[in-house]
């Protein structure tokens, strides 16, 4: 009763997450603008998507990409093929398991009139799933393992998913392993099929368990009872080979029980296979209560994602529809990091330590903004998403069909309308602020610059001749350089000769120099004004990196622990 | 005799935002036998580079590295990304530092930076590589009595000694490309200006007052057709422009040299990108 009751509350949860989470792709906006539509009318919009789908001949392609992509898998076939077949594996393997084995009281009676969990080719079955999600498990360990391409990052969410998975089936092997040996299983069922009338025929049905099936029975008394093998097998025949086939087809099991044999009074004392069956049931119990909050949910939304990919990239769709097709996809991603390996910018990453850099990460990023708009890391999504250079290879290769490319666009409209993109942010409150960034001078750390801006050499020959300023084409685009840019090319280069950095670092011609390097090519004196300019704004991004990070800093101080961490 | 295979250096923002530029190029490249290898390569580093410079470095060198790999010299389309791949390649020859930071981080994935990897812009490999003899041999449907206005572009003009593509001050390379299919090219002040791109997202209206004196200066010169040979450019140009009107009287529409010399060779125009009557 106990037990039915857990299960009903997994189950339970299970529902309300999933319908928790499915409410969520209607309801979070990843780009609110004034005309957000509302959630009625989105979930409108997707149901006559859905029924435009259905009814029209993109039906065909839709049974295509759910026969190829979704049952086939054929997106990981296509890029690798070691990874599909662990993948296939181990979700083809678990699933079966789910349906045959955890679910055998309502399916297995239907398929098979003569089923028994203890029966060939069940058992052999049984053992043969759990052998292909074993492995799909220890190869995907290895793989996490061995992999060193840049950017290959795996996360809490992945390593419980795969401990869940694992603890499941090794539960599950040694539980069957215990029940092979145990004498007390034996006992309870002679009890139960036979009685106790005929103490012969339960001791030759004894010997005959004992050599044949692998149970681990204490010895009879000596002289008691001589063994009789016919009358054992005439028993077990009667009584047992109707539900119980020889457990070496168990190829998993079976060897394990061999093993373990040596131990099987003690375990039998301690009962060790009740704790085993508490182990694997409330490990099955929990696993079905995680699926909606953890990685386990993309069994839902990547295939919805994929068949909503037939319809086309987002933006081609009606705009009530966009703001869902952006939450699926947030939901649909696996983690699988296709899209880190592609990545332009990923090397980018080996200097700039931000792992919102990386299209996997950068994802969870703008989830974590959608859902709590977490302020502490609004910084580092910015960086990542502003490097990002929109290349549109992540979408390419993402498996799971979701349209990354959109998802960069619709999340960097939202961080200049929160006003936080690095473009319209005026460095001039840096001014005074050189404590907060002490050059990098560890082993094996990025040289910080070229070293021009602080060494007075680069400026030695400057004589002040106004050449930089009169060939700069963004001097030349203002009626008033001094109100529009604050500074010129010259008058940089004088203060940077007086080594007065605080003052050039703060003028606005520092970020409207259009990189032309006009004012390099033209000067008489081979001073490298334009390299300056872009030195000095890597000075400032640094320096402006520190006063955001002190800032995060002093918030989680204050206000203790970060929401969602 | 000109290598025929190049490691292809689209550059990130091609496929997404001016595909044209990728067919076009293709399609005249595949004219002179030129074959073009798609290793997948990362991005230049050339935005970056305000931000960080060794990041910047870095992501040039792994390209130049898989360049050194492959054997093969890089072709770009795009005058930032040979810019920076010619700026990074000449700070890892001067910088001991960060040619030492930049080959241990490269060593992990078994690669190296090396001098002298060859790149290539688009404009060189057809004034040099193929030459304007050749070009000038296989016009079909000469663009005679076009005015055309070269706009070069600065990142692979200069500075002159690092990027080496041509006089820094008088460049003649784009105009003899043009003079080569039939064209006129036409001498105008602010050709060697920069077309306002690299401002646009911190600056729209700086931006946009930059192509504006750029295109009035082309206008009164002269010229029916203002080219580029650099993405930004045409992005600039082409897209931007778009969006955003700039008041002119006459059409002064902005084309891809490649555009223009498929046009010349009788390529069909859908491959270029040009609808029929666009074509000259």
């Amino acid at each position: 009763m106990l037990t039915v009751t857990v299960a009903y509350i997994a189950l339970g949860i299970c529902l309300a997450g999933l319908l928790w989470r499915i409410s969520r792709w209607f309801l979070i906006d990843i780009d609110p603008a004034s005309d957000d539509p509302s959630t009625g009318r989105r979930l409108a919009a997707a149901g006559r998507a859905l029924l435009d789908a259905l009814f029209s001949p993109r039906l065909f392609n839709l049974i295509r990409v759910f026969l190829w992509e979704v049952v086939l898998q054929g997106h990981l076939f296509r890029q690798d093929r070691l990874r599909w077949i662990m993948h296939v594996a181990l979700c083809y393997g678990f699933l079966l398991l789910v349906l045959m084995h955890a679910l055998d009281d309502w399916t297995a009676p239907v398929l098979f009139a003569d089923y028994a969990p203890t029966r060939n080719p069940f058992r052999w079955l049984r053992n043969l799933l759990a052998a292909l999600v074993l492995a799909g498990v220890i190869g995907t360990v290895i793989r996490h393992r061995t992999r060193n391409t840049i950017g290959h990052i795996r996360s809490h969410a992945d390593r419980l998913v795969l401990l869940l998975l694992a603890i499941i089936i090794v539960s599950g092997l040694l539980l069957e392993s215990s029940q092979i040996l145990s004498p007390s299983i034996f006992a309870e069922m002679v009890e139960a099929y036979i009685g106790n009338d005929d103490p012969e025929e339960v001791a030759a049905l004894g010997q005959y368990w004992v050599a044949e099936m692998g149970a681990a029975l204490p010895p009879p008394r000596s002289g008691a009872i001589v063994y009789d093998p016919v009358a054992g097998q005439m028993a077990h025949e009667g009584y047992c080979a109707s539900c119980h086939s020889r457990p070496q087809a168990a190829f998993l099991s079976y060897p394990v029980s061999r093993l373990l044999k040596p131990a099987a009074g003690l375990m039998d004392t301690l009962r060790i296979d009740i704790w085993l069956w508490t182990i694997h049931y409330l490990a099955s119990c929990l696993a079905l209560a995680c699926l909606p909050f953890s990685k386990f949910f993309h069994l839902l939304a990547t295939p919805v994602n994929l068949l909503a990919r037939t319809a086309g990239p987002v933006a081609a769709r009606p705009p009530a529809l966009r703001p869902t097709r952006r939450a699926l996809g947030l939901d649909a991603c696996t983690h699988c990091g296709a899209c880190n390996a592609h990545c332009a910018v990923a090397p980018i990453y080996q200097v700039i330590p931000n792992t919102r850099i990386l299209p996997s990460e950068k994802l969870q990023g703008v989830k974590r903004q959608a859902s709590t708009g977490a302020a502490v890391e609004v910084a580092a999504l910015v960086e990542g998403s502003f490097i990002c250079t929109l290349c549109g290879r992540c979408t390419q290769w993402c498996p799971s069909g979701i349209d990354l490319q959109d998802l960069w666009q619709a999340s960097r409209r939202d961080l200049i309308r929160k006003g936080v993109s690095p473009f319209y942010e005026r460095t001039a409150s840096l001014s005074g602020s050189t404590a907060l960034a002490p050059r990098s001078t560890l082993p094996g750390a990025p040289p910080a610059s070229l070293g021009l801006t602080n060494r007075p050499e680069t400026f030695w020959a400057c004589v002040q001749c106004t050449t930089c300023t009169s060939v700069c084409p963004v001097v030349a685009a203002s009626d008033d350089p001094q109100r529009d840019l604050d500074l010129t090319p010259q008058q940089i280069m004088n203060l940077m000769r007086l080594q007065l950095i605080e003052q050039a670092l703060g003028c606005r011609m520092l970020w409207d120099c259009v990189t032309c390097y006009q004012c390099q090519e033209h000067c008489p004196q081979n001073v490298k004004v334009a390299d300056v300019l872009y030195e000095l704004r890597n000075e400032a991004c640094r320096r402006r990196l520190s006063v955001a990070q002190a800032a995060a800093t002093s918030i989680k101080k204050s206000k203790g622990p970060v929401p969602g961490k | 005799m000109a290598p025929t295979t190049y490691l292809y250096f689209p550059g990130c923002k091609i496929s997404p935002f001016l595909p044209h530029y990728d067919t076009a190029t293709r399609a005249v490249l595949g004219a002179f036998d030129i074959r073009l290898d798609n290793t997948e390569l990362n991005c230049c580093g050339y935005p970056v580079r305000h931000q960080n410079v060794a990041a910047s470095v870095l992501a040039a060198a792994r390209n130049l590295a898989i360049a050194d790999r492959e054997g093969l010299p890089i072709l770009t389309l795009c005058q930032c990304c040979f810019g920076n791949l010619k700026q990074a390649a000449y700070w890892l020859e001067k910088n001991a530092a960060l040619r030492r930071f930049v080959n241990d981080q490269l060593d992990a994935e078994g690669l190296r930076w090396h001098p002298h990897i060859a790149v290539r812009h688009l404009l060189s490999v057809l004034a040099e590589d193929i030459g304007t003899d050749s070009i000038r041999a296989r016009v079909i449907h000469p663009l005679k009595g076009v005015s055309v206005a070269a706009h070069y572009g600065c990142h692979a003009l200069r500075p002159g000694h690092v990027v080496q593509l041509d006089n820094p001050l008088a460049p003649t390379i784009f105009e003899n490309l043009i003079s080569a299919i039939g064209a006129t090219p036409m001498d105008w002040p602010l050709r060697l200006e920069c077309c306002g791109h690299p401002v646009w997202d911190k600056n729209p209206t700086l931006s946009l007052k930059l192509m504006a004196r750029k295109l009035e200066d082309a206008r009164t010169a002269g010229a029916q057709v203002l080219t580029t040979a650099c993405t930004y450019c045409q992005i600039q140009f082409e897209t931007v422009r778009a969006a955003h009107p700039v008041e002119d009287d006459t059409p002064l529409p902005a084309r891809l040299y490649p555009q223009l010399l498929g046009q010349a060779l009788g390529l069909p125009p859908d491959v270029l990108g040009l609808a029929s009557d666009d074509c000259f």
